[in-house]
């Protein structure tokens, strides 16, 4: 599904602000894998998560989905394969817009657009089903202004936007984090039950370390630009969190001292 | 009396003339939240056009219109490439184009900064030849019919696929650019198509008071905000996007309704520049001076 083959980057290369982000990432994930990325603050989490969409290129290495090499694409071209939420609720959707606007958009997701409607009569019908399974009554809002909706609200909406059009990798920027924690996990009980209903592969990036261990198949640990951990099956399941605190101290040699991450659990 | 009707009747065909270019700004400045300086320079290069095309190169005043569209929609491409391949921010890549067009179109007009269309036909005198009715009458038909058919192709326009990628990218270009659409097309396409309009404007402007002139398009950005500003006041309170556009015709036609007025009241022309502007900035201060009140009013002291 998603191979990633010795990616690097560096941000400001040559200046005194020069960043290794990214030292050489090795993944491959399976179809359906759902993967949970933890690590501190400038670990490489978003960085990864951006090279793979596309925000900005790479400086070597190789990303291929489903045996497409991809490295070279525009983040406009990688759409096609990728459906993204992420951390803050106001980047997914065009506030200006409707609702099922926003959602006629996300539905024709790496396809050509051309000079069709914008958006056909019966594709509402569908939109109305797949807002109601969110729960959250915006299937009777449809032609409201995505700006009216809360931060809650909208992530959910990015979030089934994103899946409209099944993509081959979901990708979850701490999509929870701005969300106060009644919301956030309503949200994240959405994105399982959507991840699991159509098998999608997802990376998720998030803070909180009981729901890396709790959701999804796989976990992975990054610091410094690399992965230093990656667990799944029963050995993640039977995880604790001092056992990711441990393993931490042990494969970077430093105390786990960031305090959003020991303050999240 | 009847001075004032005739001129409140060529200031009505004027706005409704001059609406095909708000419109044109109508597209950057609100759906892309670009303010685009290029117009000043695309509205002459149109006029100018379509001047040298009537009475240089003797054709039709039709296709001479459809060529001056042409050539703003040119114009406005530069401008949209310098602004999205080479990422020089939109106001300067406006600037850039609009001085470029100056010398452009004193060349086009063959180093003069005026040409006279006396005695050739227009569209409006063959309109007025074909049918019959009084000049005032056919132009003010031949502008608002421009206009009619101008709102519809853009309400279709901006109701399409590529339209609504187009609307969207104003929005929230991140997530336009995250949904597989290249926005620096979108933008460039954006850039293209407002200054068509401009242009054709240009053209209709020329043809209907009947010479080009290279001072014709100064300050036609900040008339078309202006009319675009006018427009929102007047009928800000209508949500659909259709009646957004004409909001703009009806804009530009209030503005040169009220230019006649002051002008017919004693007011020197040369200052009605300085005029446009005032009503722009103020129309831009007071929502900000509004807010700011409004945050400073709503403080208690003691928290009560």
């Amino acid at each position: 599904m998603l191979d990633i083959k010795n990616v690097k980057k560096t941000f400001n290369i040559n200046t005194i602000n020069e960043k290794k982000a990214l030292n050489g990432i090795n993944l491959h994930l399976n179809e359906g894998d759902f993967v949970t990325v933890i690590g501190g603050n400038g670990a490489g989490k978003s960085t990864t998560l951006n090279m793979i969409a596309g925000v900005y290129p790479i400086d070597s290495g190789k990303i291929e989905i489903d045996g497409v090499n991809i490295s070279r694409f525009p983040e406009y071209k990688r759409a096609k394969y990728i459906g993204r939420v992420f951390q803050d609720p106001m980047m997914g959707t065009a506030a200006g817009m409707e609702i099922q606007e926003n959602m006629a958009l996300a539905y024709r997701r790496g396809k050509e657009r051309g000079l069709a409607w914008g958006i056909k009569q019966n594709e509402k019908s569908f939109y109305q089903e797949a807002l109601k399974k969110l729960g959250l009554g915006l299937e009777n809002r449809m032609t409201n202004k995505v700006g009216l909706l809360s931060g809650g609200q909208r992530q959910a909406l990015t979030l089934l936007m994103a899946t409209l059009q099944k993509p081959q990798i979901l990708l979850l920027d701490e999509h929870t984090a701005a969300l106060d924690p009644k919301t956030a996990k309503k949200v994240l009980e959405i994105t399982e039950e959507i991840v699991d209903e159509q098998n999608l592969t997802t990376l998720m990036i998030t803070h909180n370390m009981k729901d890396a261990i709790q959701i999804g198949n796989r976990l992975i640990m990054m610091h410094e630009g690399r992965i230093i951990f990656d667990i799944s099956g029963e050995e993640k399941k039977n995880l604790e969190v001092e056992d990711l605190l441990r393993k931490f101290e042990e494969a970077s040699g430093e105390e786990f001292s960031n305090d959003r991450m020991i303050l999240a659990n | 009396m009847s001075g004032l009707m005739i001129s409140l009747q060529d200031a009505v065909v004027q706005g409704v003339l001059w609406g095909i270019m708000v419109l044109g700004v109508y597209i950057t400045y609100k759906l892309l939240d670009i303010a685009d300086l290029t117009v000043d320079g695309s509205f002459a290069l149109g006029g100018c056009v379509c001047a040298v095309m009537v009475l240089v190169f003797k054709m039709d005043p039709w296709i001479a219109l459809l060529i001056a569209g042409i050539a703003g929609m040119a114009a406005g491409a530069i401008t949209g490439l310098l602004h999205t391949v080479f990422e020089i921010p939109a106001i300067l890549a406006g600037i850039l184009t609009q001085i470029g067009l100056w010398s452009i179109n004193l060349r086009i007009m063959g180093g003069k900064s005026n040409v006279p269309l006396l005695k050739t036909d227009t569209i409006v005198s063959k309109f007025i030849d074909a049918t019959g009715i009084n000049k005032q009458a056919g132009a003010l038909m031949i502008g608002v019919g421009f206009a009619v058919v101008m709102i519809v192709l853009l309400y279709w326009f901006f109701g399409t696929e590529i339209g609504s990628a187009m609307r969207a990218t104003g929005n929230n270009e991140a997530m336009v650019r995250a949904l597989g659409v290249n926005t620096n097309w979108t933008k460039l396409l954006a850039l293209t198509i407002s200054n068509g309009l401009v242009g054709i404007s240009g053209g209709l402007v020329c043809q209907s008071q009947k010479y080009a002139d290279i001072g014709m398009g100064t300050g036609a950005i900040v008339i078309g905000l202006a009319a675009i500003v006018i427009g929102e006041v007047l009928m800000g309170k209508l949500r659909s996007f259709g009646s957004k556009l004409a909001s703009a015709v009806v804009g530009a036609v209030i503005y040169f309704v009220i230019r006649a007025v002051v002008l017919r009241m004693g007011m020197n022309a040369n200052d009605m520049k300085l005029l446009s502007a005032a009503i722009v900035a103020v129309a831009l201060c007071v929502p900000v001076v509004i807010r700011k009140w409004r945050l400073k009013a709503a403080y208690t002291e003691g928290g009560e």
